[in-house]
């Protein structure tokens, strides 16, 4: 156990002393609150503000949460239809990348347009969409990248192309997949307050962020920026655990530290 | 004796055939190989030896001419599971234990889980890793790797087996002891054995008869019989294995010295 825990220790060490540094520094050079806020006076805000920021972070880790499982599993599925039907292939996925290359957070007003401004989906959908393509591309490239000679033991076996799925490509894109699922999920937490910014229900994040800082309350905004970084720390934790559950073959390899 | 295991007559590839940039990788090869033999090819890079051996495990299909094997198409052969494979790539499957890559090929001809449990275990001890049954292959070393992928290979005993450089990445000793692990298998089950390499004295010491190919386009140069008898470690040092040696090499130099 000891072991196990023993890597967290440094940047919890490192985290600590600049929190420590940033409490002293403000302090010492008397740096005005609406600059940056003291650590103890960003903490003492979200025990204030505690219950609309409860609130706010259930809302904006359900939008999240929401668009991160919709994001992933559309992503994947078209992957692997993409992937076992070839001919797709040259024309879905360099579309694909195109699309991923254009700024997704652009489409936010878009989409309130289409869902209504107040209206949940029209945060989701962004969500999704940006989930959607690290997922898609990056699952798509270790469904493809299957070392030949591999291919071609399984076709010397009689294999046909669906036993080449199953038993080669899909366990071979499962790292490909879970490493796209650490980057979407924190991902998924930006996107959803990016997309309340432009709009949609009230009681979130992004306008509890946007709203104290237009009051100049900047100790309540950064507070809410320390309950959205715990959503997306939840979320990457969480999406680490599973790679190295789903990952049995992968524990102690050296070649992955 | 029965029927060869190996006939191909005219066998012609041509890569990107009927455009501009066709590429004639091997021209009107003859061969055939007789049960329970071990032949090698040979030759520099860019004679076909590689697609040759593809060829006859239908994973390419040839431009002209035919490939049977033990009296049926190619095709069939491989349908019927005919075939075992090894690279010089161990290829395994990383997300696998050592013993469920070895049961890959016996999963996929359906047999029950105790018969491939069975088996395994008899394959691992044949290439002497007993132990590392539930081992994941990066716990392995390289040569260790090469002989699971061995195993897996023959696990479910094919009646011909086909080598692409399988010791090509392995160091001088380890290959050595390889060599004599491969032979002594061999001799057990008593396949047949097509072996690609580019290393002569591996040529001269596993094969009964070493083919040598000449590139651009890819052809059969000459046909060399290695009559050594039963090889061990002592033949790496006869005379009757220097001579074949120098036979392979002065054949190769020819061949490269050839416009």
């Amino acid at each position: 156990m000891r072991s196990r825990l023993a890597p967290l220790w440094p940047p919890i060490v490192v985290g600590v002393i600049i929190v420590s540094l940033w409490e002293g520094v403000v302090r010492a050079f008397d740096i005005k609150e609406f600059l940056l806020p003291k650590p103890t006076s960003i903490m003492a805000a979200v025990g204030d503000q505690w219950v609309p920021l409860r609130t706010a972070g259930w809302q904006t880790g359900r939008t999240a949460v929401a668009g991160l499982l919709i994001g992933v599993v559309t992503g994947a599925l078209l992957a692997l239809v993409i992937s076992r039907f070839g001919w797709l292939r040259g024309s879905v996925t360099p579309l694909a990348v195109a699309l991923n290359a254009t700024p997704i957070i652009a489409l936010a007003p878009i989409f309130n347009a289409w869902f209504g401004i107040t209206d949940f989906r029209s945060n989701t959908a962004v969500v999704i969409v940006v989930v959607f393509f690290p997922v898609f591309i990056n699952t798509g490239k270790g469904l493809d990248e299957v070392e030949p000679n591999q291919i071609e033991l399984m076709r010397s076996l009689a294999a046909s192309d669906t036993t080449v799925l199953r038993m080669v490509r899909i366990p071979n894109a499962l790292p490909f997949f879970l490493t796209s699922l650490r980057l979407a999920a924190p991902l998924s937490v930006i996107a959803a307050i990016v997309a309340e910014y432009f709009g949609g229900p009230q009681n979130r994040l992004g306008p509890f962020i946007t709203q104290n800082a237009s009051f100049s309350r900047y100790a309540n905004a950064w507070a809410a920026i320390v309950v959205a970084s715990a959503i997306g720390l939840a979320l990457f934790a969480l999406s680490a655990l599973v790679e190295k559950v789903s990952m049995p073959w992968k524990q102690g390899d050296p070649s992955r530290a | 004796m029965g029927e060869p295991a190996i006939v191909a007559s005219g066998v012609t590839k041509t890569f990107n055939h009927g455009t501009d940039n066709a590429v004639t990788a091997l021209t009107d090869i003859d061969l055939s190989v007789e049960p329970g033999e071990f032949v090698s090819l040979i030759g520099p890079s860019g004679c076909g030896k590689s697609t040759m051996l593809r060829i006859f495990g239908d994973l390419i299909s040839p431009t002209a001419g035919s490939v049977e094997v033990f009296g049926k198409s190619a095709a069939q052969a491989r349908l019927d599971r005919d075939y075992g494979m090894a690279f010089q790539k161990a290829g395994l499957f990383d997300w696998r234990r050592v013993r469920a890559n070895i049961e890959l090929p016996l999963e996929l001809a359906g047999w029950s889980k105790d018969k491939r449990a069975r088996r395994s275990s008899e394959m691992l001890s044949l290439v002497k890793l007993p132990d590392f049954g539930n081992h994941y292959p990066w716990q392995l070393s390289g040569g260790m790797q090469q002989r699971v992928a061995i195993a897996r290979a023959l696990s479910f005993e094919p009646k011909l087996l086909l080598m692409d450089e399988p010791f090509g990445a392995l160091d001088e000793m380890t290959r050595e002891h390889m060599q004599l692990e491969l032979l002594r298998i061999y001799r057990q089950l008593g396949t047949t054995v097509v072996f690609v390499t580019h290393s002569i004295p591996e040529a001269a010491f596993l094969s009964d008869r070493v083919v040598v190919l000449s590139p651009r386009p890819g052809r059969i140069h000459s046909i060399i019989g290695v009559d050594l008898g039963r090889r061990d470690e002592n033949t790496r040092e006869s005379e009757g294995f220097f001579r074949k040696t120098t036979q392979i090499r002065e054949a190769l130099r020819s061949v490269e010295a050839m416009p």
